[in-house]
């Protein structure tokens, strides 16, 4: 039985390097190309024919185009529709790393939102944006955030370290969530995925209750798949929030 | 865990940035004007449509009001007609009861008056047969002829005392 850790292996497929900086093309960098050309031709062949009534693909981006702009407007107001094409690629760059990572995919099939500092680079990368945002637009003002209006000044001394523990810990958080959740669901299938073949090998009966609970673990974890992408582009729209609203 | 493993840090950075970026160029320039247009497309299309039926909708209601009100002012025409002919009607069959009634009253009085020469011509008659009766009476029960004067009288008195 092939260890459940083996599955988050990084390989590289093409070593490459510019100075002293490794950026060998791997199999986790071979799904990330592999999710941009599927959601670029996802998106752009569905409305190829521009239908009035649209088929099931051009359905299906609109819904997905409908989905994040409602979430946006919902979350962060008027605002937001800047924000709408980043918003949206973070929500299909992430929903399609944890979706393609269930596909049974020779050589390069892998997760990469199951690697912690991929999801922390994004999640950094929102904090560090809404944080430039809220200083661009309220200035020194925006420290009202660890301290809000009205609060008695003598709670300072607790609020302020509990703001700034809570502002500072959302990157964390943020990718913590997502990474977590997609490493233990894929243990959880490649353990069963294991119990399957090694009870099936010898007896057939045993094999079959692993396989079933891992049907429905896999059907558990599609919706994982797509709650978690969910959860992390909703959460970045109310940190948006934040930043241009304040609380 | 291979997770934490610091080796690919930077080969997952650098593909997580190139990859991302492009996909933000794509989502950006390509895919979501594209939705974004025909979605658009549609919400004009659904208002245009929207637009022409309300219009439709009030030509029709304003075809609706002008039948309402032809039909309303040819049945008060109609009902200005039927009203003037019974009027018309009516003063007519007045007339000719009021023209049948004088008649038939001319007729009755005609009849009333022949009956009275007829009743006074029959009263006539009875006193004449009542002064002969009388006379003959007279002439059998006395054997002599009555004075005629005297008889005559009687006999009116007798038919005055009968109310006659």
């Amino acid at each position: 039985m092939a260890n459940p850790i083996e599955q988050f292996k990084i390989q590289p497929l093409v070593p490459l390097k510019v100075g002293a900086l490794d950026i060998s093309f791997t199999n986790s960098a071979a799904m990330m190309v592999l999710s941009v050309c599927l959601i670029t031709l996802f998106l752009t062949l569905s409305v190829r024919s521009r239908a009035l009534v649209p088929g099931r693909w051009q359905s299906m981006a609109e819904i997905f185009y409908e989905f994040i702009a409602g979430m946006l407007r919902d979350n962060v107001g008027a605002e937001g529709r800047k924000y709408f094409p980043f918003i949206f690629s973070l929500f299909m760059f992430v929903l399609f790393g944890n979706l393609l990572g269930m596909m049974p995919i020779p050589v390069i099939g892998f997760t990469y939102t199951s690697h912690v500092i991929v999801t922390f680079a994004m999640a950094a990368f929102v904090f560090v944006g809404v944080t430039i945002i809220g200083f661009a637009r309220h200035g020194t003002h925006y420290l009202r955030m660890f301290f809000p209006e009205g609060a008695p000044i003598a709670t300072a001394i607790i609020l302020i370290p509990i703001e700034l523990i809570s502002y500072f810990s959302r990157p964390f958080s943020l990718a913590v969530r997502l990474f977590a959740n997609m490493t233990v669901g894929h243990i959880i299938l490649k353990v069963m995925g294991g119990f399957v073949v090694s009870l099936g090998a010898f007896y057939l009966v045993p094999g079959v209750v692993p396989f079933a609970f891992l049907s429905a673990v896999t059907v558990l974890e599609f919706g994982i798949a797509l709650l978690q992408a969910y959860v992390f582009t909703i959460l970045s729209c109310i940190y948006l929030h934040d930043a241009i609203h304040m609380h | 865990m291979p997770q934490f493993d610091p080796t690919f840090f930077a080969p997952q950075l650098f593909w997580l940035l190139l990859t991302f970026v492009t996909l933000y160029v794509l989502m950006t320039m390509v895919a979501l004007p594209k939705i974004g247009a025909v979605l658009d497309e549609r919400q004009r299309k659904i208002d245009d449509n929207l637009d022409k039926a309300a219009q439709l909708k009030a030509e029709a209601e304003a075809a609706v009001a002008a039948y309402e009100r032809a039909l309303s002012e040819s049945r008060a025409h109609a009902h200005s007609v039927i009203k003037e002919a019974s009027d018309r009607l009516a003063q007519e069959a007045d007339e000719r009861n009021k023209a049948l009634a004088a008649r038939l009253a001319e007729q009755i009085k005609a009849g009333e008056v022949r009956i009275a020469q007829a009743k006074d011509k029959a009263v006539a008659n009875v006193r004449d047969v009542a002064v002969d009766v009388a006379g003959s009476v007279f002439a059998r029960l006395v054997g002599s002829a009555a004075d005629a004067a005297r008889l005559e009288t009687a006999v009116a008195a007798a038919l005055k005392e009968h109310g006659k």
